[in-house]
């Protein structure tokens, strides 16, 4: 085992290096953040913490400070309150809450260290608990990292349950017993021996004059209620009704409409601009430039929407040139130098593969190579954001995964501290990682300075969404084994190429820092993978490619379980070994590895026979502290390859909703499959060539296959739900179309070689 | 202009040359109709002319001649339509802002074929694009819904 060996000179973990030279006295790490709550509180309203209010007539409202982006996160974190507090997490209201810094992510950056999630060694766990005070002092508010459940776990449940102490302290006080002869339930304190009960909302006042004890005890999941089980999700009535708020919904007093037309190629700004024609559209008002870190160009504000599309198309401008390799052939061609070059970093290397190779046998290696293009998030709702300058206050109303963010890069635009730039979170028609991104609020920022404290709705059009994109970054790979015929690989060498998403992010968002060290997302889903190869390496060649890239649900390991996963397929091939008995073998330390392997196989009922032009093919990744195993079945017909059905297990450790993990694997499983089927930003005289739906598709319901998932809860540590479905999900059809047709797909997407039925 | 929205006379402005949908999102102030696209390639902007599903995006308010219907005008909170009833049981939605359309364009073909088999749910649906990956559980849903009509 060679994992201990894993990264001991790399010891900067990219994230921390966000912090960028802050010095951690203890009294940061120490203070606790005020409660935002206490600033807005109604009469009749009590607050025991950032989490939780509670209305005298008992109505109960939890602060779920995460972007309900379609994951359902409302619903659990406001579950494992309700939990604690002893109340149905179906009786309660649940909010987004105030952008603030109370609500940091701790989890997120927990898992931004270049060690495997399995690594628990003293280095890597030394690293994790350095996130936490970090996380606390740069007070991330941010969705993201499949972090949000792990992150509330110990935090929404603390929450509840000092609430929980302070009101029976306060019932007990107020009739007279002890606290510990009361009982708690649906939303009120009962004492047994006098039959009396008073409800909670009744006890708050009075219950914030009690301490909660120094040694609460949290429920244990035995005893757990809600818990461990599907709770019906809080946002869903209003998403069949059309009722929910999304963020191109909001709607102001005096509202203004209007939209943004940015320069197509990155980097670069307007040459020459004539807006007459486009100030002649009936309902255009004005046309401002908006210039910020993220992109250049104008806003057009109008009386309505419609109108601002209109003017936004009527301008006539000449943009400025491109300052990088102007289309696709020759950015993969600049990826493929860097393959050839030194690496930039290895956070795996077991072995000596140099060695391993330099011996041997012509035909005991194979190589191939790997590539996968840029991709749109292409969220159903376009970017948008609502925002207001008036007497001094800024507010912005905006579907986001980062208000802290937002709080942080909009304050410096009108000269206020972050803490006092009020974001206004509403539901995320989608979000996958675009929605962490601070362009679309600064827009609307820019363009609110204009128009005379009114507030202004800033809405992309489809082609502007599609094509000012921060895109998963395109990558290359070069990849070779050793193999041991009947056995499988003594040797395992990856090159990744890639720009590097965390220098492409700061440059943009925080251009005052520079990021050091690795960033792991270049290897990530190929260096922290549970195989037990004895020499096995995996380096980061990064790419400065300009085009802004960011965070794709699953990121890194959105390419590298394609590139790992089905070249371990070719590697099983080439040492003829059935490619589920190899990986069992291969990842024989890690039995939560195993146990989705064998489930899945169980479910899918691998290695029997199938039907001639049928075939399956298998894959695990192991993300965001889950271990995700599945099939997948193709069938090879006159119309092309049908995807007829997926099979899932995922070990997540501790499931607080499994029909939500459910969810989010099919979910995961259909982004996976959609990107390998035929998605591909490309690039022509330096401006994306994709601008609509038509463009760039993704699955739709006719080619959607049956999908099984099962949900284990073998490993000791929690993992997460967003992001994990996603990886496995491409590698397993790209082996599913060789196991059918003997075709070895290497390039993403696989629409370039196969058509899919 | 005057349009019957939800079986009432609603002003939607003055331009004939406006998309419908715009006319009922900035207008006429009924959100629940969304925008994705503005080249009726995604069918988030679903609402039915007549009882027909058509694309609010590429549907102009000057042509529109006959009753609209809206998500609103489905069915509501306190009043469920059985198809709207449908999506809860089967806790369709994720992020949920295709599922006005999706919800459109089931209520159409269940009007049309109350007992649609799964290539016709599939005809059906597949205007209608969700990136969320709801459809297995929106097809689940529709079978729901017709067992409900046909019982």
């Amino acid at each position: 085992m060679g994992i201990a060996k894993i990264a001991r000179r790399t010891f900067l973990v990219g994230a921390a290096a966000v912090a960028g030279g802050v010095a951690f006295g203890y009294y940061y790490v120490s203070r606790d953040y005020p409660n935002p709550l206490e600033k807005d509180i109604a009469s009749g309203e009590t607050t025991f913490n950032p989490f939780l209010k509670i209305a005298t007539d008992n109505t109960i409202t939890i602060i779920a400070p995460r972007a309900e982006m379609g994951q359902g996160v409302q619903t659990s974190l406001a579950a494992l309150l309700a939990e604690e507090l002893d109340v149905d997490p179906s009786k309660v209201k649940v909010e987004h809450g105030p952008g603030s810094f109370a609500y940091y992510n701790s989890a997120m950056l927990e898992d931004g260290g270049p060690f495997p999630s399995f690594d628990e060694g003293f280095l890597a766990e030394t690293m994790r608990s350095a996130a936490y005070p970090l996380s606390k002092v740069l007070g991330l508010q941010v969705t993201g990292g499949s972090s949000s459940i792990r992150d509330g776990y110990e935090k929404m449940r603390m929450a509840g349950c000092a609430a929980r102490h302070m009101l029976l302290a306060a019932a007990a006080a107020n009739l007279g017993v002890h606290a510990e002869s009361l009982e708690t339930g649906n939303g009120e304190i009962r004492d047994p021996a006098s039959g009396k009960s008073i409800t909670y909302g009744e006890l708050a006042g009075e219950a914030l004059k009690h301490a909660p004890p120094s040694d609460m005890k949290l429920r244990g999941k035995a005893d757990w209620k809600f818990l461990g089980k599907p709770v019906a999700r809080v946002d869903i009535p209003a998403k069949v009704t059309g009722t929910a708020q999304f963020g191109i919904d909001v709607d102001l007093p005096e509202m203004l409409y209007a939209t943004v037309r940015m320069s197509p190629r990155f980097g670069s700004r307007v040459a020459t601009v004539s807006s007459d024609a486009a100030l002649a559209v009936p309902g255009v008002i004005k046309v401002v430039p908006v210039e910020t870190n993220q992109g250049s160009g104008f806003g057009v504000i109008a009386s309505n929407t419609w109108a601002a599309f209109k003017g936004a198309e009527a301008l006539d401008i000449v943009w400025g040139e491109a300052n990088y390799p102007l289309d696709s052939k020759a950015m993969f061609d600049e990826l493929a130098g860097k393959l050839n070059s030194e690496p930039s970093f290895s956070l795996r290397n077991d072995g000596n593969a140099e060695t391993e190779f330099a011996d041997a046998p012509r035909d005991e290696v194979i190589e191939a190579e790997y590539q996968a293009p840029w991709l749109a998030h292409a969220c159903m709702e376009p970017m948008n954001a609502t925002a207001q300058w008036k007497d001094g206050v800024l507010d912005i109303w905006a579907p986001n995964q980062a208000p802290t963010i937002i709080q942080m890069t909009a304050a410096p635009l009108v000269g206020v501290e972050a803490g006092d730039v009020r974001v206004h979170t509403t539901f995320l028609g989608g979000g996958f990682g675009r929605r962490a991104e601070a362009d679309f609020p600064l827009y609307a920022v820019q363009i609110a300075k204009e128009t005379e404290g009114r507030p202004v709705k800033v809405t992309w059009t489809r082609e502007e969404d599609m094509r000012h994109d921060t895109y998963r970054p395109a990558a290359m790979a070069k990849m070779r084994a050793r193999i041991v015929k009947g056995e499988g690989p003594s040797a395992v060498d990856i090159k990744v190429a890639s720009p590097s998403i965390l220098k492409s992010v700061m440059k943009r968002t925080f251009p005052s820092i520079s990021p050091m060290g690795p960033d792991k997302t270049v290897t990530e889903g190929a260096h922290d993978q549970p195989y037990s190869i004895d020499n096995y390496r995996v380096t980061g060649h990064v790419s400065d490619l300009p085009i802004p890239v960011g965070f794709w649900r699953s990121v890194g390991n959105s390419y590298n379980g394609f590139f790992h996963e089905g070249f371990m397929d070719e590697v099983a091939s080439a040492a003829g070994v059935d490619p589920l008995e190899m990986r069992l073998k291969l990842m024989a330390d890690y039995p939560a590895a195993t146990g989705v392997l064998k489930r899945v196989a169980e479910m899918s009922g691998w290695g029997y026979e199938l039907p001639k032009g049928r075939g399956m093919g298998i894959a695990h990744t192991l993300s965001f502290g889950s271990w995700v195993a599945q099939v997948v079945q193709v069938r090879d017909t006159a119309d092309g390859i049908r995807i007829e059905k997926v099979w899932c297990a995922i070990d997540i450790g501790t499931a607080i909703d499994p029909a939500i993990i459910k969810a989010q694997m099919m979910s995961g499983i259909i982004f996976g499959l959609s990107s390998a089927m035929g998605q591909e930003i490309t690039f022509a005289n330096g401006e994306v060539e994709q601008a609509n739906f038509p463009d760039y598709d993704a699955m739709r319901m006719n080619q959607c296959p049956a999908i099984e998932v099962e949900v284990l809860e073998s490993w000791h540590k929690m993992g997460g739900a967003g992001e994990p479905g996603t990886p496995p999900s491409i590698p397993a059809l790209a082996n599913a179309i060789h196991a059918a047709t003997g075709k070895r797909l290497r390039t993403l997407p696989f629409s370039r070689e196969v058509s899919f039925a | 202009m005057q349009l019957t929205i939800n079986g009432k006379s609603i002003d939607v402005g003055d331009d004939p040359q406006m998309p419908l949908l715009w006319a009922l999102r900035d207008i006429a102030g009924l959100k629940g109709t969304k925008f994705g696209c503005g080249v009726a390639a995604c069918g988030a902007c679903t609402v039915h002319v007549n009882g027909e599903p058509v694309r609010s995006c590429q549907t102009l308010v000057g042509d529109v001649s006959g009753e609209v219907t809206t998500i609103e005008g489905i069915g509501t909170l306190e009043s469920l339509h059985r198809v709207q009833q449908a999506w809860i049981d089967e806790q369709v939605p994720q992020c949920g802002y295709c599922q006005s359309g999706q919800i459109m364009s089931a209520v159409a073909l269940l009007a049309e074929k109350p007992n649609p088999t799964d290539t016709e749910i599939d005809e059906a649906m597949s205007g209608n694009l969700c990136r969320c990956g709801t459809y297995p559980r929106i097809r689940a849903a529709i079978r729901r819904a017709a067992t409900v009509e046909g019982a």
